[in-house]
Parts: structure tokens; sequence; C-alpha cells
């Protein structure tokens, strides 16, 4: 336990160290996190006005204030363990990692953590600025807020273990880039990130519904926005809870199989 | 040697490195068709709800999306590749070696590379423009469709001019890998009209990063929506960067000195 925590101590430095290093990159990442909801902000809020003013539930300033919220989630519960991971096994550094006493998930966890503290209050700032600039309406009602917590978390912990799981394709095949593009496509349409999921067409919803990617983003957003009942936002944590033992196990089996067919590339 | 010939010979060499992998063609087709899917699917969302997204109908933004297609396409076939390869030769010194050669270093830097299965998006891009065209028919005369061949051309110059000045800069800073793709996140909002935008946004995806030459004003001209000052704007920036890049490339090269080899 204590030399988990000193690992853990221990990446917190080098990410934060790695991070300064590459602020450039850093930058140029994060212009990009930005953009693709605000021009789903702009869109919508454009269609929302022509229309009257509101589409289905969502009123213009509830548009708004959806896309810099989902900014905020989907910044909170991003990896970019995907494209790392082909690398890692290709140049041979996968094997260092197996040579350590601990789970490799261990290193990735405390990077996501430490990269998530430096990046999530720059954006929290941009989230206000738009906030104003676009009049974005919140009202936080104190239940909404209690069990915005632990949706949020649970979509963290949800998407770090599926996107990881996602991940650890590269062990069979070198064409990681297509398959995490079938990936994105379906975050794209099933998490809420085009759109509200309540005015996509109704097989989407319940696809997205019954599938883990609305649980890891659209939902603690909606959730956050009081678009969702108090029912079901204790039935939603509870379908996070199931999907994320599912993910567990998910997980387990792919690492073992996973492991079973690495032959070390590279160095 | 012409230029053409240059052309040709880069072009065989960098199909000949890329044919070897035979099952590439069919994931590349794959990965470009899913992108054009998902551009495809969400624009069929959006106009679910509306007839019209500020101003622009159903046709005009397929002509949009045809126009943001083929030139992304263009951006990763003939530019970027090359610029990219700049950056790391320089960093690595073995740009030494595209110095010796008699011809001009910058047409070599340009002409060296290509993203070849891009050519794919680029096919894809002018499929789409072209089924928008139908669909607009009738409304576009002969002088729109000379004006949006000339923005189309005033776009790509203007790009591959940021494209060099950009990749240019790693003759001073050397480490700057991560450059070229503060474009291709911009390029994103290309994909819709940048009139859309507030004015701080469509000023910076204009002038800032041009990506609203690439894609929007091509399509305004098309469109009927090009007025002269911009047509003009368009044109002098063209000639201007174009020029300036030469001169910024120039500079470079005085402060080059093989950093290895």
């Amino acid at each position: 336990m204590k030399s988990l925590f000193q690992l853990y101590i221990q990446q917190f430095k080098t990410t934060f160290a790695t991070m300064f290093q590459y602020r450039a990159s850093l930058v140029i990442w994060m212009i990009g996190q930005v953009l693709e909801p605000l021009v789903y902000l702009i869109v919508w809020s454009t269609v929302s006005n022509g229309n009257g003013g509101s589409i289905g539930s969502y009123t213009t300033g509830a548009f708004v204030s959806y896309f810099i919220i989902l900014m905020l989630v989907n910044q909170f519960t991003y990896t970019w363990v995907m494209f790392d991971y082909e690398y890692r096994i290709r140049e041979g550094y996968l094997s260092f990692a197996l040579l350590k006493p601990v789970h490799p998930i261990h290193s990735d966890i405390a990077d996501n953590i430490m990269s998530k503290s430096i990046t999530l209050p720059v954006l929290t700032v941009i989230a206000i600025i738009l906030g104003l600039a676009f009049h974005a309406g919140l009202t936080v009602t104190p239940w909404t807020a209690v069990l915005f917590i632990p949706g949020l978390l649970l979509a963290f912990a949800l998407r770090f273990l599926l996107e990881w799981t996602l991940a650890q394709c590269a062990f069979w095949t070198t064409r990681v880039s297509a398959i995490n593009q079938i990936y994105f496509f379906l975050l794209l349409f099933l998490s809420g990130q085009i759109a509200p999921l309540s005015i996509l067409p109704h097989a989407v919803q319940i696809a997205a519904k019954i599938l883990p990617f609305y649980w890891t983003i659209g939902f603690p957003t909606e959730l956050l926005l009081g678009k969702v009942t108090i029912e079901a936002a204790f039935i939603g944590i509870g379908v996070q809870i199931v999907w994320l033992a599912i993910a567990v196990l998910l997980l387990r089996l792919v690492w073992r199989l996973g492991v079973k067919a690495y032959s070390a590339v590279g160095q | 040697m012409s230029y053409f010939r240059l052309v040709r010979v880069f072009f065989r060499v960098n199909i000949v490195g890329e044919v070897a992998y035979r099952i590439n063609f069919f994931v590349n087709i794959f990965q470009s068709l899913l992108a054009l899917g998902t551009a495809l699917a969400g624009m069929a969302i959006i106009f679910s709800f509306t007839d019209s997204l500020g101003g622009w109908r159903p046709a005009e933004i397929l002509a949009l999306v045809g126009v943001y297609v083929l030139i992304g396409g263009v951006i990763r076939f003939a530019i970027q590749p090359g610029m990219a390869q700049l950056i790391e030769s320089v960093r690595d010194g073995t740009f030494d070696f595209t110095l010796t050669k008699p011809e001009d270093a910058q047409l070599i830097t340009s002409i060296s590379r290509f993203g070849i299965w891009e050519i794919i998006n680029i096919l894809l891009g002018f499929a789409l423009l072209i089924i928008a065209l139908v669909r607009l028919g009738a409304s576009i005369g002969g002088l729109q469709a000379i004006e949006f061949l000339a923005m189309l051309l005033t776009g790509a110059v203007i790009i591959y001019s940021f494209f060099l000045i950009l990749a240019t800069l790693a003759f001073w800073l050397v480490r700057v890998e991560n450059i070229l793709t503060v474009f291709q996140s911009m390029y994103e909002a290309g994909r819709w009209p940048v009139t859309l935008y507030p004015a701080w946004l469509r000023y910076g995806l204009t002038f800032v990063i041009p990506v609203a030459f690439a894609t929007t004003v091509p399509v305004e001209a098309l469109t009927n929506r090009l007025n002269w000052v911009t047509l003009l704007v368009a044109f002098i920036l063209a000639v201007v960067l174009f020029a300036a890049s030469r001169v910024f490339w120039k500079l470079g090269l005085k402060h080059y000195s093989g950093t290895s080899a």
C-alpha cells in the first residue's frame, strides 16, 4: 500500500514536469477541447433561436449551459491512453511496465489525475467567461449538486476503465486509429456530445441508455442542469455502478488475454 | 529538371512507399467514409429541426462540407506532410541534405512528401461538392463558378503560406513539432459557416488562423454571398502572405546552422 502511494506521488511529479515541458502542446490541445463544444453551442443556439427560442425541453439558454457543462464534464472524464498504448507496445515500453510489481494502470490513473488538476482550473475559467459571453442560465438545486458529485466520479471511473480496456486492442492490432475512430463516432452521437440526448431520435436515445456512452458524459451533464428527475438520477447512478462492475470484469479479462498475446516488439 | 518532373518523381517515391501496405488502402477508405458519415449525420440531425442555419440552406451547407473535406484532404495530401518533415529535419539536422540539392530548398520541402491516402478524402469531398451543386442547380451562374474556383485557389495559397510560416519557425525554435496541429484543431470549426460565430471567433478564424478563407469564403462565392470587398481582401492577403512567407523562409535559412550532422 505504501509503495503504491509512493508510485502515485512519483507519477504526479513526473506528469507535472512533463506538462510544463510541453506547455505549447497543452495550450493547443486545450483549444481543441474548448472549440468542439463551443461550435455545437453556437450551432444549436442558432437553430433554437430560429425555432422560436427552444427545441424540446431545451431553451437557447439551456443549450448554452448544456454545452459549457458538457465541456467541463468531458474534460473531467476524458483519457488519452488509447492514443498512447500502441506506441508503448510497438516500442517495447510496456515491457518495462510489466517488470514493475504494480499493475501498469496505476501510473495511468495518477497521470490522468495530475494533468486534470492542471487543465481543469484553466478550463473552468474559460467556462465562466463563455457562460458570461453567451448568457448561460444555470440554477442548481441542492439535490442536483449533491447527486452530481457521485455521478461525475462514477462517470470518470467508468470512462477510464472502458477506454483503458479499449487501449488493450493494441495487443492484437496496430491499426488502433481506426478502432479509436469508431469509438469516437459512437461517443459523439451516443454520449450527448453532439446534442442533448432528449432531442435525438428515440432509437438513438434507447441505444445510448443501454450502452455505457451516455453514462460517461451526458448523464452527469444533464444531472447538474436539472434535466433529470430525482428518481431517474438514482436509477442512473445505479446503471453507472452496474456498468462499472462490467467494465472491471472486462478489463481484467482483456488484460489477461492481452498480456498472454504480447510478445515484446522493439528494444 | 522541370518542376512537374520533380513533383512526379517525388509523388512516385511516396506511392511506392505506401502501396507496400495494401491493407492500409481499405483501412483508410473506411476511416474517410466514417469521418464523412459523422459529418453528414451531424448535419442531418441539425436540419431535422430547421430549414436553414443562419440563412444557409441544407444544399449550401452540403457544399460547405464538401469543400471542407476536399480542402482538408488537399492540406493533408500536399501541404502538411512536407511541412512536418521540414520541422523534423531541422531538428535532427537532416535538412542539410535538402540544402545540398541543386533545386530551391522551399520547393523541395513543399513537394517531397505527400499524404497519399488523402486522395480518398479529396475524391469524397469532390463527390459531395458535385451532389451539392446538382441540388443547388440553376442558382449558380458562370461568374459564381469562376469566383468559386478563384477563391478555392486563393484559399489554398493562404493556407500554404500560413503553414510555411509556422514551419519556418523551426529554424529559430527547433522544437515546434506540435505547432501544425493548431491549424488542425481550428479547422474543425470550418465545417460550419463562420458567419454563425460571434465576431471575436469569426475574426480569429479569418485573420489569425485563416480557416475561413479555405472553407466559408469559396462557398460564399458559389452561393452568391460574396461581396467584392471580401474577394479583394482574400486576393491581396494571398499575395501578401505568399510573399511574406518567402521572405520569412529566406530569413530562416540564413539562421539555420545544421544542428547535428
